[in-house]
């Protein structure tokens, strides 16, 4: 299991060529409460860095993109009735989707969590 | 000037405040050569209130108000009676004189009068939400067919013939520089368009209108259930929101957006604007809405309030990604429409709907009596087409002459066609008497 | 949550003393409470008298009379303070101080309100025929003709019914022209950062890309930024001048002469047109197309959110493909053009003519200023938004050096490490009587604070606002992070909860009977 995570602030848990996929507790503490999130649905074809999904806070509509290329499995169902679970589980029961990974090779670009930390120190 | 406060002895301690060395001072940063030495040329000085009274009314004096001689136009635009107590109430300052309300807690006034107005809408469409409105009923329409494209993700709109030129031009235009397709039918006058025959997997919306632009009134409640078989929306404008009053609404047949005019309520004729566009939706197509919308929610103590809510769908959050550009609305036109409606209550505007229906069926009888003249509908609510021996757009203008506003000609909506045809439109102001006078002068014309 | 018996959540149960408030009623002397429209209902009663409905057959065809609508029965008088009552919990420019920045809050004319009432303007159909309405056309000429010599512009549509829909305009238009010259290849337009979110939506909606310009240290348009970006592939620049920081864009003419060499066009948005009115035309500065914000500029009342009304001033080259309808100098008097025709009219904007009400306020406020006032008012609206800056940057933090225009921009530097925010420092404002600034825009810097105070203002009242703002600037930084959080305090709803607004949004009522059945679920 590797997880690695965006310069856009998402993350992808990767277990064999399944990969889940989720908005950083960094992301989610931007946002502020979360109160809607619109997930794709299973069968769509993503993009890598393309829009995937749509996160909204009171104050803030954020595009969430595909951290890798793939094809949609399922959505997190339990996120669309309670989307404060992004706020308080961001990196666990807070997962937007899962996604079949179409090229694996593109994780290799991706940053592991420590190059995350310091990108995130870094920047903001 | 009797709007300005500062005196010069203010200006000139309050620059040396600001440490300029005069207004002009001021504007250093606009470019010298563009910068103006005095009053722009080629318009008047300063007036007081007599005198600009004076020139305005003599403007207005030039024209015919509608209500000072038997009047029978419709077609987008309706004149009925607004209670005193209407105008009196938009013209309280803290109402005409506020912006929209960002600060919720210094703005409950207009907000709970929002949240009263979305109620009044959705109930009068049969819908369940609707928004803050819209600048009118065309714009709208056209963003009630670019809804319909997000949610299909589709973007082909079939218009009826039957819709307002105007509604259909305010959307193909958009359709245009937006980029979708919008196939407008022809009009029928007589009826008769097969819309369904046009729905293909590309088509995001069917748009018709109740009562149509000739005033035929239609159940859509079939049409309703093909369209959803085949994975588009269908949308209901009504440019005669008193209609609702009386008519079953788009909501119960299964319209998906409601597109309408809200003008007839509490707003006057105003020469086609400011009017208040309504725009109502089912339940789960509420986050691709455009437009404000009011919520309810409850305050630091507790206690019931109201806020803008979902606003990320909006200009200001979303930018370039935003459901729709609008940002001002019709506030004021919609507080007029609140107030108007709250007064008529549920006995009120029954009895005004059906008092509407039952004149135009006298004056359809009427009109329908005057030789060579024919009435085209079957139903309608209280606006109808007849058919004339002459061009219609004469026989107005001739109606004009002696003072009589006899409807609108269909050839002032379609160039070049159907000149023969003229709407005619009746509400509770028309007397029995201004019609007898419209069948007895329309007879001379007609001679 | 217990429920009252009108199915509402409540907080307090009935016939003891308000939590809140301390009284039995919930009141608070002048603030007094006022339950829906809906929750007033008795069946049966009206608000208005109507004659009895002529016996004939109804003639619906197809459709059946509906069953019910479902509203609430209410007499005039009840009507009349349901209305009063909501009225005085709004704050409004005829209450108080409103600078709420980028929004132009200034005195809405009551001669404007009574001219518009005229029969003449007010009781006028769209479709009378044109020998009926000459008076109505001849205003709108004379508006237009205004409009043209205050910005020195060749064309003038009225039809757009506010700002963002002039932009919407004014955007087809310049794509309109593009096409006319066959040239496709220009996908961008270009958005400088600071702009009013309306434009990057705008030009989206158009179809175009958005490219955004960075700001320069000094609040400007960065100018070498702008012109690398610049290209074939550029339709137009939307620009707002004076921009959004409340400054005035000063190089705006090679900024127009490098987009106009790049064979685009410069639209500038005219929000902020009130601060330079009667000082510089527009046309003068290279600008090809502009919106103008009649509800700001020109003093039409923003009537808690609208009407509104846009129209858009075009340079020459853009000229011809103004939409439909317009007014013309015929044979026989003014004549209205409403159909394109084959003509070169980009389409329609609207159902009729445009915001006819608000074209006769307009020219009211006009002709009350004259040239000269008009002269003196921007004049003023940029003395007194000056005054409030140098008197305040001692306190709090300039975002930029001046002079600004109409409008000053503060960011919150000067409350870092207070715990307090903007949102904080504008709820306490609310305190003390004042409508708050505009809070969180622009974006470009951080936590800002834009006050507009506008021309209408008198120095004691500018006085009295900074006085209060800087004793609670002094506060914020003495360490009463507390004060400012619980505020507002005094209002007839303190701070509430939009959160759980958006979570589960309740956008209408719903009757008592379906409410039951829905908390039963």
């Amino acid at each position: 299991m590797t997880v690695k995570y965006t310069k856009d602030h998402e993350w992808v848990r990767v277990e064999g060529d399944v990969g889940t996929v989720g908005v950083t507790d960094f992301a989610q503490s931007q946002l502020g409460d979360v109160v809607f999130v619109e997930l794709p649905e299973a069968g769509r074809k993503l993009e890598q860095g393309k829009e995937a999904a749509v996160v909204e806070s009171v104050k803030a509509a954020s595009d969430v993109y595909a951290p890798v290329s793939g094809t949609v499995l399922e959505a997190n169902q339990a996120l669309v009735d309670d989307p404060a679970m992004v706020n308080s589980a961001a990196e666990t029961d807070g997962w937007f989707f899962k996604l079949t990974l179409s090229d694996l090779s593109q994780l290799d670009a991706l940053m592991d969590e420590a190059a995350y930390k310091a990108f995130v120190e870094e920047s903001h | 000037m009797r709007y300005l406060p500062l005196t010069e002895a203010d200006r000139q301690s309050m620059l040396a405040a600001t440490r300029a060395t005069s207004v002009d001072d001021l504007f250093r940063d606009v470019p010298e050569a563009a910068r103006l030495a005095g009053p722009i040329g080629g318009l008047p000085s300063h007036m007081g209130e007599l005198e600009v009274e004076r020139l305005l009314g003599s403007m207005a004096a030039k024209n015919l108000p509608a209500g000072s001689v038997p009047s029978f136009l419709g077609a987008g635009a309706y004149r009925h009676h607004v209670p005193a107590t209407v105008d009196h109430l938009v013209q309280r300052g803290e109402f005409l004189t506020a912006y929209t309300p960002y600060q919720p807690e210094v703005s409950q006034g207009t907000l709970q009068v929002l949240f009263e107005f979305q109620t009044q809408v959705a109930l009068l469409t049969g819908m369940d939400v609707a928004n803050a409105s819209m600048y009118d009923g065309a714009t709208s329409c056209a963003e009630a067919v670019m809804m319909a494209n997000r949610v299909t993700r589709r973007k082909k709109a079939i218009l009826s013939g039957g819709l307002h030129p105007h509604y259909r031009d305010v959307t193909t235009t958009d359709a245009r520089f937006i980029g979708f397709e919008a196939v407008a039918l022809p009009p029928a006058p007589r009826g008769g368009e097969d819309l369904l025959a046009l729905v293909d997997d590309k088509t995001s919306c069917v748009v018709v209108q109740n009562p149509d632009l000739f005033g035929h009134v239609r159940d859509y409640t079939e049409l309703a259930a093909a369209c959803q078989a085949k994975g588009a929306l269908l949308i209901v404008v009504v440019t005669e929101a008193l209609s609702l009053g009386l008519l079953t609404p788009p909501g119960d047949m299964g319209a998906d957006i409601v597109a309408a005019e809200g003008q007839s309520f509490g707003n006057a004729l105003n020469f086609g604007g400011p009017y208040v566009g309504l725009f109502a939706v089912k339940d789960k197509y509420v986050r691709q809405m455009p437009g404000r919308l009011c919520g309810e929610t409850v305050d630091a103590d507790g206690r019931r309030g109201f806020v803008l809510t979902l606003s990320t769908r909006e200009q200001h959050i979303r930018r370039e990604k935003a459901t729709s550009n609008i940002c001002t609305n019709s506030g004021l036109c919609a507080l007029a429409f609140s107030i108007h409606v709250s007064l008529l209550g549920e006995a009120g505007i029954t009895q005004l709907a059906q008092l509407n229906h039952a004149k135009a069926v006298q004056l359809a009888d009427k009109l329908a009596a005057v030789p060579g003249v024919e009435l085209l509908n079957d139903g309608f609510f209280n606006e109808f087409t007849v058919k004339l021996p002459k061009p219609a757009a004469a026989v107005v203008e001739e109606l004009a002459k002696r003072r009589i506003l006899g409807g609108v000609p269909v050839s002032r909506l379609y160039p070049g066609e159907m000149d023969d045809l003229l709407l005619v439109a009746v509400t509770e102001t028309n007397t029995d008497a201004d019609m007898d006078a419209f069948a007895a002068a329309l007879t001379e014309v007609l001679a | 949550m217990s429920m009252n018996t009108q199915g509402r959540p409540s907080a307090i149960p009935a016939g003891t003393a308000d939590a809140v408030t301390g009284t039995y009623t919930g009141n608070r002397g002048l603030q007094i409470e006022e339950p829906l429209i809906f929750e007033q209902d008795s069946a049966g009663r009206c608000g208005v008298d109507l004659p009895d409905v002529p016996k004939v057959a109804s003639r619906l065809g197809a459709v059946k009379p509906r069953a019910k609508v479902g509203l609430p029965g209410l007499a005039e008088p009840q009507v009349v303070r349901h209305y009063t009552r909501l009225s005085q919990k709004n704050y409004a420019i005829d209450s108080g101080f409103y600078p709420l920045g980028s929004c132009t809050m200034k005195h809405n004319p009551r001669l404007n309100e009574k001219m518009a009432r005229l029969p003449g303007f007010s009781d006028v159909h769209p479709l009378q025929p044109v020998s009926t309405v000459q008076g109505a056309l001849e205003l709108m000429d004379q508006l237009a003709h205004w409009l043209k010599t205050l910005t020195g512009m060749a064309a003038v549509t009225l039809a757009p019914a506010a700002g963002a829909h002039g932009e919407m305009c004014g955007i087809m238009a310049i794509r309109s022209a593009h096409e006319a010259k066959g040239d496709s290849g220009r996908t961008k337009i270009l958005v400088p950062e600071s702009a009013h979110g309306t434009n990057p939506a705008t030009a989206a909606a158009c179809g175009y890309s958005v490219d955004a310009i960075p700001a320069t240290a000094d609040g400007r348009v960065d100018l070498e930024a702008l012109k690398a970006k610049l290209g074939p592939d550029v339709a137009g620049l939307m620009l707002t001048n004076p921009n959004t920081c409340g400054l005035f864009e000063r190089d705006i003419i090679t900024i127009a002469e490098a987009v106009h060499a790049a064979g685009a066009y410069f639209y500038c948005d005219g929000a902020n047109f009130n601060a330079i009115v009667g000082r510089v035309r527009p046309a003068d500065l290279g600008i090809d197309v502009m919106h103008i914000n009649l509800h700001k500029t020109f003093s039409t009342p923003h009537g808690g959110g609208g009407p509104g009304s846009g129209p858009v001033v075009f340079a020459e080259s853009l000229a011809p493909f103004i939409p439909v309808p317009y007014v013309t100098h015929g044979a026989n008097g003014f004549a209205l053009v409403e159909n394109a025709g084959g003509g070169q009219a980009f389409g329609r904007m609207k159902a009729f003519h445009g915001q006819m009400g608000m074209f006769v306020r307009a020219l009211a406020y006009m002709l009350s200023h004259g040239a000269d006032g008009l002269r003196q008012a921007s004049g003023d609206a940029v003395l007194n938004a000056n005054y409030v800056m140098a008197r305040l940057e001692d306190v709090m933090t300039a975002s930029f050096d001046g002079p600004c225009m109409h409008e000053c921009l503060f960011d919150d530097r000067f409350l870092k490490g207070t715990g307090v925010t903007t949102l904080d420092m504008a709820k306490a404002l609310i305190d003390e009587g004042f409508h708050p600034m505009t809070m969180y825009f622009p974006l470009v810097v951080h936590g800002a604070l834009l006050i507009e105070p506008t021309e209408t203002e008198s120095k004691a009242s500018l006085d009295q606002f900074v006085d209060a703002l800087r004793a609670l600037a002094e506060r914020a930084k003495s360490g009463d992070a507390a004060y400012f959080q619980a505020a507002p305090r005094l209002t007839p709803r303190r701070r509430l909860d939009e959160t759980a607004a958006a979570r589960k949004p309740v956008l209408r009522w719903t009757p008592p009977v379906a409410a039951e059945a829905l908390a039963a679920e």
